[in-house]
């Protein structure tokens, strides 16, 4: 995979998206870009053209609504026919305490983080799987490795996210399509703007280039930035009777 | 938004508590923001300044790190159109490949254009270039009334030059048009000279007019037969170097880094002396040339991130004076002089001949004449004594001290040194307020 390719980003406005992007732009990509707020969209793609893509066109996207993802991707692969590229970023952190007293706010935590990718890789993938090469990168969590009473909805959904994309690999690796599963420990975003920041944060910046590598690199999962894997590695290998006893 | 927490600047003192600061991530959200709140608030780039103009205690800040996008350029006149957020870093990323260069730089590439605006910037070429807002053409500027200022020389021109300079008191800059100068490649020739006493100095400066950028290092700690000793650098834009383009990338990524603060005796008189010492004699011939990266030119300090907590968990002041230059230069002599005597172990001296272009904004801080800019570490007590000494020396002698530095010079040092002050307090915004404005305009 060379990056000089025709990429769909959906969710673009994210930060994380934007840093990936970004590196995309200065190798000389062209760029669809799918998002909910349009004119930050159109921000995007003035600087995205400043920074060296190729092209970059853009349409409206919103997670919670079928139809926008099945007309979102129609219009990309009019555009592109010869995509070869699918970064999907969009995400929101749900409060955790709400979710537990409000069935539609869960729900909608999980559709955002889980269903709506699901469903995006559901429509692409026959594409994907004809054009017989690409490469599919979505950023999922550390969050999905295990369960924890502080963000268990947020990561039961990201969990999900990688055991689908475990799943699509094997299906599309046939067809020489790379997927790739990304799980970032905690970064510096929006996303996470009312956390207090300690020194595990990371710049979205240094998660865009482990993502433009594994990208480049058809991996197959990566912790972002590395140390992660060990952390989860431990985490995940805690005993439940000793689990139950600590907060996380 | 994370709230009530403990913020620093450059220098690491002071450290004072905040509400909160708020990271808009377009304009909009900046606007709703600032009418929302009922206490101050004031902009904040990359936290580059040393002092408490960047901080705004019992307040908000607001963070432009997300205002980071490219609006527009123009490959023929080179003027790029960006958000205020855009740090001098992503300009040599985007525009050094594509031929063009900052028009002014100061010594270090992670600053914001709005940051470069509010403390109107100089770099090495300010007696040929002016400062950074001479080649400003035009910014947006939000005030708390929700009215979208845009401001140039022709258009709100007062507003105009009372933001350049303006310590991020006027409103805050969303976007700018700055114009870019062209180079060949992306290297600077470069030379050093040794100089002994500051008449040498100026002579060296007298004969350095065809150079584009000249700055010294200056060795405050020596002992010798002259009062002081320096290396004199300056060096131009090589139109053409055998085989360079401007697609050499940067010389570094950050190499090193400073993880954690150093206990404070890292930084004692005994290893500053040593590392002057060693490095005033790196230079083997009188007079040397060579040819380097913009980066080992411009930005020697931005090789080692976080270099600012070599100095410990007190931190550090910078001091950053200017004053005319005259027959004998008695100011600048005695305030090197006091500095040596005082034994306070200043790391870092810098000196440079400023030029005589007219002041771009109403409290911009270049002037014809002299500058000279040194750290101390934080020894309390008996450091403030003597800047309190040394703000005398320059106030007497017709100069002034630069707020992008300061952290404690007094009211009176500071409206001395600004005599447009008045004028200026009239494009104040209600809402706007730091911790330096408070320290140097006490409501009577
Ligand atoms: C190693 C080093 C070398 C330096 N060398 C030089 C030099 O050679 N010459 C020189 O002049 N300076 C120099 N400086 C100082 C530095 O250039 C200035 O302090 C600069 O203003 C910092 O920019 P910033 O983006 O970090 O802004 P901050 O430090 O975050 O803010 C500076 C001021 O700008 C205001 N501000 C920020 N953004 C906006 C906005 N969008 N709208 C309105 N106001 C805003 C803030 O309120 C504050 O008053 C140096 C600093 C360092 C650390
Ligand atoms: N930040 C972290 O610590 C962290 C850690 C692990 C994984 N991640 C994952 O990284 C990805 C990127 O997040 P980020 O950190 O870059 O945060 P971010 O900047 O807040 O981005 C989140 C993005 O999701 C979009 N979004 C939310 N709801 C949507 C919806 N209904 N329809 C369409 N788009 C929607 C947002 O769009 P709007 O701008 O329109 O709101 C925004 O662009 C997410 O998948 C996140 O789960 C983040």
């Amino acid at each position: 995979m060379t990056a000089s390719n025709k990429i769909l980003i959906i969710g673009a406005t994210s930060a994380i998206a934007y840093e990936t992007a970004k590196i995309f732009a200065k190798h000389g990509s062209s760029l669809y870009l799918c998002a909910r707020d349009e004119h930050e969209l159109k921000r995007l793609a003035d600087d995205l053209l400043i920074r060296g893509a190729k092209e970059v066109c853009f349409s409206h996207f919103d997670a919670l609504s079928s139809d926008s993802i099945i007309s979102s991707i129609d219009t990309c692969l009019e555009k592109y026919p010869d995509l070869d590229g699918l970064l999907i970023a969009h995400g929101t952190l749900p409060d955790q305490h709400l979710c537990e007293q409000d069935i539609d706010e869960m729900e909608r935590a999980v559709r955002i983080n889980f269903t709506s990718s699901a469903a995006i890789l559901t429509y692409i993938a026959p594409y994907f799987e004809q054009l017989g090469h690409g490469c599919i990168t979505v950023i999922s969590s550390v969050a999905g490795d295990r369960g924890r009473q502080s963000n268990y909805v947020y990561g039961s959904a990201k969990g999900a996210m990688s055991i689908f994309l475990s799943g699509l690999r094997q299906r599309l690796h046939k067809a020489g399509v790379s997927v790739v599963t990304i799980k970032p420990g905690f970064v510096d975003t929006p996303m996470t703007a009312n956390i207090a920041k300690n020194f595990l944060f990371a710049k979205p910046d240094v998660i865009a280039s482990g993502i433009y590598k594994a990208f480049y690199k058809s991996s197959n999962t990566v912790y972002l930035p590395w140390f992660w894997r060990w952390i989860m590695l431990i985490i995940r290998n805690i005993p439940e009777v000793v689990f139950l006893r600590i907060r996380l | 938004m994370q709230e009530c927490s403990l913020y620093e600047s450059w220098g690491r003192f002071p450290k004072v508590y905040h509400l909160g600061e708020y990271v808009p991530r377009n304009f909009d959200e900046a606007d709703i923001f600032i009418q929302m709140v009922d206490v101050s608030v004031l902009p904040r780039g990359k936290g580059r300044s040393y002092g408490d103009s960047c901080l705004n205690q019992n307040g908000y800040l607001i963070s432009t790190r997300l205002l980071d996008k490219f609006i527009d350029f123009n490959p023929v006149s080179g003027v790029v159109k960006c958000d205020a957020g855009v740090t001098l870093d992503e300009i040599l990323k985007v525009f050094v490949p594509k031929g063009w260069f900052p028009s002014v730089t100061p010594g270090t590439k992670y600053v914001t254009i709005g940051g470069a605006i509010a403390n109107d910037v100089h770099g090495k070429n300010h007696h040929i270039a002016g400062t950074f807002c001479k080649h400003v053409r035009c910014f947006e500027l939000l005030r708390s009334d929700g009215e979208r200022y845009l401001c140039s020389r022709d258009t709100n021109s007062q507003l105009f030059h009372a933001t350049i300079g303006g310590l991020g008191l006027t409103g805050i800059i969303l976007w700018a048009e700055i114009t870019l100068r062209p180079i060949m490649n992306s290297l600077i020739e470069a030379e050093s000279i040794q100089f002994n006493g500051i008449d040498e100095f100026f002579q060296i400066s007298l004969e350095s007019s065809g150079y584009e950028y000249t700055v010294s290092w200056l060795d405050c700690q020596y002992g010798g037969k002259y009062p002081v000793r320096g290396i004199f650098m300056r060096g131009n834009h090589p139109l053409s170097v055998d085989g360079a383009s401007c697609g050499i990338v940067h010389a570094y990524q950050a190499w090193k880094s400073v993880p954690c603060d150093a206990p404070s005796c890292f930084l004692s008189r005994h290893t500053v002396k040593l590392f002057n010492t060693a490095y005033y004699h790196k230079q083997i011939f009188r007079h040397q040339k060579r040819i380097v990266h913009y980066d080992t030119f411009f930005y020697p300090l931005d090789g080692i991130t976080n270099w600012n907590r070599m100095y410990g968990k007190n931190g550090f002041l910078q001091w950053q004076c200017a004053v005319p230059v005259t027959a004998d230069n008695m100011a600048i002599k005695t305030i090197i002089h006091k500095i040596i005597e005082s034994k306070l172990g200043s790391f870092l001296a810098v000196m440079k001949e400023f030029g005589s272009q007219p002041q771009e904004g109403m409290l911009s801080f270049p002037m014809p004449g002299i500058t000279l800019a040194l750290d101390f570490p934080n020894a309390g007590q008996k450091l403030f004594s003597l800047l309190e000494y040394l703000d005398s020396v320059v106030i007497k002698a017709g100069g002034r001290i630069y707020p992008a530095k300061d952290s404690r010079m007094s009211e009176e040092t500071f409206q001395a040194s600004y005599p447009d002050f008045n004028s200026f307090k009239a494009f104040i915004d209600p809402k706007f307020s730091s911790s330096f404005y408070r320290r140097v305009h006490r409501l009577r």
